[in-house]
């Protein structure tokens, strides 16, 4: 959009009077007794607790929330004066999953969907998808593919279908959590521009405030019990209420995040004679019916101690994390277990049945969902140590203790996928120690979390770590990786040697 | 298999509508007769047009490939098991070739090569995006409808991802080693209930993008009708006509329903 046209459009009033909003067949409203007042132009960040119904707001506001069918309604909420659904449009919608947003197969088509919905004639949504793919700096040509974008790319394209409407209106729900640290500052870097040229209002939900908070000028807490927990210019809030935010799970610079417990002694990589779990003489790597990602990889996985495996995106970190875990095959060279590891097994981890896998490493992958198996938590983790047909009382035992440790003892018998976001986490961590392997393996364990569960994932894996096991995670997360690891072994994105490996400095 | 070819030839330039028209038309009339000659005839003027079709013989050879499976496989069965008639070549159990259940494993061959291969060959340069155009600026196809199939279409490739997911955590779940079955059934129901979200996070999007306002949509991609488009069909009018007039001027057209 050019500055000019940008400008035309006005920002639009929002006004809340007690409102709330329940969702269908939940006994406890998502939000309630909401009183607020933002003025046209104002930037907003908006905080609050995991639950305290920052998304349902956004959603709201943006007319989406859905019917009657869809839930309960109460008091008032209006976006220039009128219901937010009566007007679909004006505002302007960015969600947090960048693959479900992408709507069209190619980049001028999925731009130009809005304002096709939205009923501008041809000529003028052509302009429109060119001026917004320019504002999000995006250079691509419109023939482009959408598949081959990026994470960060994919946010961007949306953002540009979002701008091309040319709302009053511009709602950012966590629009960078799922994307790793380059992807966040294009995407923010975009926005920066967008608002410089923009008369709109803009609200933004992100855990992680350091993001976000030189580009807005007002900080609103939902509190989760109901109504606004503060509300005000950025700096007074968020030294007023730094700590409290920090307990509620909100990413406050300078509190909470540095290590969570005193650093663990020396590992016993350098103590002699400890033969290392796994090693990987000459490894190259590669999905399925794939070109090799990676080659020339020699790592050595020592119990006791944390690995990280870092990198842009596509450099085959997680296909480097899933082929060390015994569940890709390398496409050159090996991964060998240690005799002791192995423990009568072959000493390749891939050629073990998958019942001598669960006894040996485990395995938590980045969507928990795709590991759940069962209807209920405590079958779900009931299920590696039944694969090992362990006796009744015996896994009985072992299930309440892993329960009791991850504190999901109150959800024994509640559906996994009906858990919340940090709950299927631990769950997924729980599923894997069940059956006590030596060595875990993790897919970005702390992908799109608020602090509090940020926290409990390191003092988990902290605790574990200190009673010998070894850990291996895939992170974009440069805190989670100060905080725990050992080492880190970084892929730099090309299919020559992998270069770096570095202690980690605390 | 899912990604379209592309090129500059004016096979691409030409409105998947029309396509699917001439594929329709072709096949209908095949259909309605089993012989031998209507069939040749066909496949003989199509292997005549493929030159112009856009597709290198490599390509070509790769996407026709399961039609060239099953054709043959289709005329084997027929010719076994099909109905006997005439002299008795070979018989055995079940088993019974005769003269005619020859010719008819021939023409059946012959047919699913003949409605099969322009099938295959005119689908392969299609575009959803522009098929998906077509059928709601041409064919007057609701838009809804239109646009949530094609968006759907996306998340194809997003199921394939999941599956494999599913399978490598289930392999790491230590149940992998046996009970193929059921595993396989309880992998599809959480591919299921993983797909329904997705479906909704996308309706989500697509809302947010003003899907389903009201008042008028505009299309930002004009989909035309005009002189090429009917004369592909007029190939597909004439390629039909003449297989049916050859077949019935030889005397050898067996309609269907008799």
């Amino acid at each position: 959009m050019t500055p000019a046209a940008a400008a035309s459009v006005s920002g639009a009033s929002i006004v809340a009077r007690g409102w709330g909003w329940r969702h269908a067949g939940r006994r406890g409203w998502a939000v309630d007794g909401l009183d607020l007042r933002i003025t046209p132009g104002e930037r907003v960040l908006l905080l609050g607790a995991s639950g305290a119904g920052k998304s349902t707001l956004l959603h709201a506001l943006a007319g989406v929330l859905g019917g009657d069918e869809e839930g309960e309604q109460r008091g008032q909420l209006l976006v220039n004066g009128a219901e937010p659904t009566a007007a679909r449009g004006q505002a302007g919608l960015l969600l947090q999953d960048p693959d479900s947003q992408v709507i069209l197969a190619r980049v001028g088509d999925d731009v130009a969907f809005g304002c096709e919905n939205l009923g501008v004639p041809r000529e003028e949504i052509w302009r429109r998808v060119n001026d917004a793919l320019d504002m999000v700096g995006l250079d691509l040509p419109l023939q482009h593919p959408t598949s081959e974008l990026s994470g960060g790319q994919k946010q961007r394209l949306a953002l540009a279908g979002v701008l091309a409407m040319r709302p009053g209106l511009l709602l950012l729900d966590e629009p960078t959590a799922n994307l790793d640290p380059e992807g966040v500052l294009d995407v923010r870097d975009s926005v920066a521009r967008v608002l410089e040229h923009s008369a709109a209002t803009f609200i933004v939900i992100e855990h992680r405030v350091a993001v976000w908070q030189s580009l807005v000028n007002r900080v609103i807490v939902l509190d989760a019990a109901g109504g606004v927990l503060a509300d005000g210019h950025p700096d007074d809030v968020l030294t007023r209420q730094g700590e409290r935010l920090a307990a509620a799970g909100v990413w406050v610079p300078g509190y909470g995040h540095g290590p969570v417990s005193p650093r663990r002694g020396t590992c016993s990589e350098s103590a002699p004679g400890a033969a290392p779990l796994l090693r990987t003489p000459g490894l190259a790597i590669a999905r399925p019916r794939a070109d090799v990602v990676a080659r020339d990889i020699d790592l050595r996985v020592h119990a006791g101690t944390a690995l990280a495996l870092t990198g842009p995106n596509g450099a085959g970190k997680s296909t480097l994390a899933l082929t060390l875990a015994g569940l890709l095959k390398p496409a050159g060279g090996a991964v060998l277990a240690s005799p002791e590891f192995a423990d009568g097994a072959d000493a390749e981890p891939i050629r073990w049945k998958s019942r001598q896998l669960v006894t040996r490493i485990g395995t938590v992958f980045q969507d928990p969902e795709h590991q759940f198996v069962a209807a209920t938590v405590r079958a779900e983790l009931a299920v590696g140590p039944r694969a090992l047909k362990r006796p009744e009382a015996a896994i009985n035992a072992r299930v309440d203790e892993v329960l009791q440790r991850l504190r999901l003892d109150h959800l024994a018998e509640a559906n996994p996928y009906t858990l919340s976001g940090g709950e299927k986490r631990r769950l997924s961590v729980g599923t894997v120690l069940a059956t006590r392997p030596p060595l875990l393996v993790l897919d970005e364990p702390t992908f799109g979390q608020d602090l509090r569960t940020w926290r409990e994932t390191v003092a988990l894996l902290d605790e574990l770590l200190r009673d010998g096991s070894a850990v291996v995670a895939v992170s974009h997360d440069t805190d989670f990786v100060a905080a725990l690891f050992d080492r880190e072994y970084r892929l730099t994105g090309q299919a020559g040697p992998s270069i770096t490996r570095a202690a980690v400095s605390r | 298999m899912l990604t379209p070819t592309r090129g500059t030839q004016a096979i691409f330039r030409i409105n998947p509508v029309a396509k699917l028209a001439a594929a329709l038309l072709l096949a209908g009339v095949l259909i309605l007769t089993i012989d031998w000659v209507s069939a040749a005839v066909a496949l003989a003027c199509e292997f005549v047009l493929f030159f112009w079709a856009g597709l290198s013989l490599k390509a070509f050879a790769l996407r026709t490939l399961p039609v060239w499976i099953a054709a043959p496989t289709a005329g084997v069965t027929t010719l076994l098991y099909g109905q006997a008639a005439g002299q008795v070549y070979w018989a055995f159990g079940l088993v019974n070739v005769t003269e005619g259940s020859l010719e008819l494993a021939i023409a059946t061959t012959l047919r699913i090569l003949a409605i099969g291969l322009p099938s295959v060959v005119l689908f392969v340069t299609v575009d959803p995006t522009d098929l998906a155009d077509g059928l709601a600026q041409v064919v007057k196809l609701p838009a809804r409808f239109v646009l949530g199939g094609l968006a759907g279409l996306r998340l194809v490739g997003l199921f394939l991802e999941d599956w494999r997911a599913l399978e490598l955590a289930r392999r790491a779940r230590g149940i992998a080693d046996r009970g193929a079955l059921r595993r396989l059934l309880s992998q599809a129901f959480a591919l299921l209930v993983l797909s329904i979200r997705r479906g909704s996070k996308l309706a989500t999007a697509m809302e947010a993008r003003g899907f389903g306002a009201p008042g008028r949509r505009t299309w930002a991609r004009p989909s035309t009708f005009r002189g090429r488009e009917f004369a592909l069909i007029g190939i597909g009018l004439a390629v039909a006509l003449l297989s049916v007039g050859v077949s019935v001027a030889t005397g050898s057209w067996n309609f269907v329903l008799t």
